[in-house]
């Protein structure tokens, strides 16, 4: 157990040095140089620049240097925002983007699963067919959709009311982050809810269903204590990639709600090519996805007995 | 045994019964039970027809309706479906002078009053100066009693008239006129008065955009059907239905040949991978574990900049070519999976005994046994792909205006959501229902071709 646990934290490590790598030489195989600006420079600054950039250096001199940057979780300056350190804007604006992404998982997860298990309860009957219509709507409408339509209906709301109900963008309070979470948990939660609902019909013609209807245990004892904790097992294990959809779904929703998040501050480096910036963000994101799907593994590992993780 | 009465006829064969050998059915191949099974079900059926007709729309639906997306209707701006589009002949404009003042009687205390009729090329206000000398004009698309806003402050004025001349559409316009203090307060007494604006051109204007011929007499006042646009015009004037024909092109274009491309990738380097097995199957599955890894966003960069494509210019090709480099390892495990489930089958033995080379082992057995998972990955994969070029364009990372795309139009309609809705509405409607129709094909086809998959949602 402990020694595949290792082996996938090693292999995990290997994942994010092909990532910094990959990241690094992409960047540095584009034409042009961050320096390009529309500032006129005289030889002599650029050659001071450079050399505070460390870009005088050979290539190959850049990558160590950069990979032990990297080691050390140093990810340079940003060329754009001057002085201002890629780790600070990471540390400064990554808890908001994670606060946001816990509470749409949070949405999600408890979403999918009782929709889930409520059109499993209900099969054919119109509280599934409810659920299911919703639940193709879920899937089909694009996040920036979703986002813009109900930020509309926000400002519906907040006309009609006179007042302001809740806010339409920005960054605050809990208030602020409901609507946001809700909207980038939306296509998550449509998700896990086929997919509970598929593993809850499953788990009913099991023998351990009929063996506890056939000693007599009480029917609600059997959905919460052999049919929901079976059937919901599947839905953890896919909890690791939905992590990842929702980092990306979040650059969308970050946008669309004015939230000051890292997704938002990726997007805006791309646009203006701040190449530390992206280059940080990058490796930043992809170490967090390698570590939680590991860590997604290992949970799963802990509740399923069944799994048995060093095969 | 006394009984027994056996004469020789009754040790002849009997005569071949018909009846006993007889087809009552004609044979089902896999692709035609497929067919037969998708066919019965009502809501992959009506998906399928849905997938047929937004094909035509993308396809015959340009040569049917002719209009140039990029051309912009300068006298239709950001209308909505079904708007208004007569025009009235006017005189071409002639800067005021006030001394031209006709006179209108006013009912309020500042006597704000029209000075013309107004019209697309200018809205004539006059008002009485008493009191105060300099007055603050402003003005407001809403009635400002119902939404406590002024406006848009158009001008400090001293003199009693000023003519409007900014971005004026058909419709009403409500301007207030605030007295203002020497020292530039604002006092009490604002007067609001509703303008309705009428569209107008001048000849000159008309026979330029082709409305009339150089020759047509025409007398002003005379009114004039504009150009016809069935779902109204974007914020640059350009036909929607036009604009979603193109752009459908590029969004399904993409959606259906990458997963295409990279399925047919992953088909290749999975069955390789599962085929070989061992150490080499091992590295090759290492290799796409890390590709799965690697940031599709900061790719995308990258390729656009590799194909020499400028910040706004148009990336179908490099979005491609991304998403083909890129989303490959899905197919691949998936294939790799049922490849080495296969391999252990009692046929793929018998033909291996019967002397199938591998080429034949592969190609006749292996791959045929994994094409419907194959087709309906496939089928799951177009609106994941729809999904990722309209999250691309949305954030100006994928199709770059002028080139119209599902996901390019959206993200321009977004800006001007709450005055012009039908801009978001259009495109974002026929992603979602090209996307719901793919999801409604891939359940059904799931169903008619995997027999283990059935019944599992």
């Amino acid at each position: 157990m402990l020694k595949y646990f290792a082996k996938r934290l090693l292999l995990g490590l290997v994942t994010i040095w092909f990532i910094a790598s990959a990241t690094f030489f992409g960047m540095h195989a584009v034409p042009g140089d961050p320096l390009a600006g529309d500032k006129a420079m005289t030889p002599q600054i650029r050659a001071n620049l450079e050399a505070k950039y460390g870009l005088d250096q050979p290539l190959g001199t850049q990558y160590l240097i950069y990979l032990g940057n990297i080691a050390q979780g140093d990810f340079g300056i940003s060329y754009t925002q001057e002085n201002r350190r890629v780790n600070d804007i990471i540390r400064e604006h990554f808890p908001i983007s994670a606060t946001l992404g816990i509470l749409a998982i949070v949405f999600a997860g408890l979403g999918g699963v009782l929709w889930g298990a409520l059109t499993a309860l209900y099969r054919n009957q119109w509280p599934d067919v409810v659920i299911m219509f919703a639940v193709i709507l879920g899937i089909s409408v694009p996040s920036f959709v979703v986002a813009a339509i109900s930020q509309w209906s926000l400002v519906g709301l907040n006309l009609a009311a006179g007042t302001t109900v809740l806010p339409i963008g920005g960054w605050g309070s809990i208030w602020h982050m409901l609507v946001p979470a809700l909207v980038l948990g939306l296509s998550t939660m449509a998700y896990l809810t086929r997919l509970m609902r598929s593993s809850m019909l499953e788990v009913v013609g099991t023998d351990y269903i009929r063996t506890a209807k056939a000693k007599g245990v009480p029917p609600t004892q059997i959905f919460s204590r052999h049919q929901l904790r079976n059937a919901i097992l599947p839905v953890i294990t896919v909890l690791g990639p939905a992590i990842a959809g929702i980092t990306t779904g979040g650059f969308v929703v970050e946008i669309v709600f004015a939230i000051p998040g890292l997704g938002r501050y990726f997007v805006q480096a791309i646009q203006q090519l701040d190449y530390t910036v992206i280059m940080g963000t990058t490796v930043f994101y992809g170490a967090f996805l390698v570590f939680m799907v590991i860590l997604v593994d290992l949970f799963y590992g802990l509740i399923d007995p069944r799994v048995r993780v060093d095969q | 045994m006394s009984s027994t009465n056996l004469s020789p006829a009754d040790f002849q064969p009997l005569p071949p019964s018909e009846a006993v050998q007889q087809i009552s059915r004609p044979s089902l191949s896999y692709w035609a039970d497929a067919w037969r099974r998708l066919s019965e079900n009502p809501r992959a059926m009506a998906s399928l027809g849905l997938i047929t007709f937004l094909l035509a729309f993308v396809s015959i639906g340009p040569a049917l309706w002719q209009v140039d997306p990029s051309a912009q209707d300068l006298d239709q701006i950001g209308i909505g479906p079904g708007a208004d589009r007569t025009v009235t002949i006017a005189a071409p404009f002639v800067p005021w002078s006030p001394q031209q003042q006709s006179v209108t009687p006013a009912d309020n205390n500042l006597g704000l009053r029209l000075a013309m009729q107004a019209n697309t090329q200018a809205v004539r206000l006059a008002w009485t100066a008493t009191g105060s000398t300099r007055h603050r004009l402003y003005r407001n698309v809403f009635d400002p009693e119902t939404t406590g806003s002024l406006g848009l402050p158009l001008v400090d004025r001293d003199q009693p008239w000023f003519e409007d001349r900014l971005d004026l559409q058909p419709g009403t316009y409500y301007y207030t006129l605030v007295p203002l203090s020497a020292d530039g307060v604002e006092n009490d007494g604002a007067v609001t008065l509703p303008v309705d604006v009428i569209r107008v051109i001048s000849i000159a204007q008309a026979v330029d955009r082709g409305l009339i011929d150089a020759n047509d007499t025409v007398q002003l006042g005379q009114r004039l059907k504009l150009a016809w646009h069935p779902l109204g015009t974007d914020y640059l004037g350009r036909d929607m239905l036009a604009r979603l024909m193109y752009g459908g092109q590029v969004s399904l274009f993409i959606g259906i040949f990458a997963p295409l491309a990279f399925v047919l990738l992953g088909v290749i380097y999975g069955s390789v991978s599962g085929f070989l097995g061992g150490a080499t199957d091992q590295t090759m599955m290492r290799f796409a574990d890390f590709v799965v890894a690697l940031p599709f966003l900061l790719f995308m960069i990258l390729f656009k900049v590799i194909f020499g494509i400028g910040p706004g210019e148009s990336g179908i090709w490099p979005m491609l070519v991304a998403m083909i480099i890129l989303l490959w390892p899905a197919p691949a495990r998936l294939v790799r999976g049922q490849i080495l489930q296969i391999r252990e089958e009692g046929y793929v033995s018998a033909s291996r005994l019967l002397g199938g080379t591998t080429a034949y082992v592969v190609g006749r057995h292996m791959l045929p046994n994994t094409m419907g998972v194959i087709l309906v990955t496939i089928t799951f994969q177009v609106p994941s792909a729809i999904f990722t070029e309209a999250f691309l364009s949305f954030i100006g990372m994928g199709v770059a205006p002028p080139t119209p795309s599902w996901g390019a139009m959206c993200n321009e309609g977004i800006k001007s959501m709450l005055t012009r809705p039908h801009e978001l509405m259009f495109p974002a409607m026929l992603i979602s229902i090209t996307v719901l129709a793919f999801n409604l094909l891939g359940d059904g086809l799931r169903d008619a071709l995997d027999a283990r998959m059935r019944g599992a949602e």
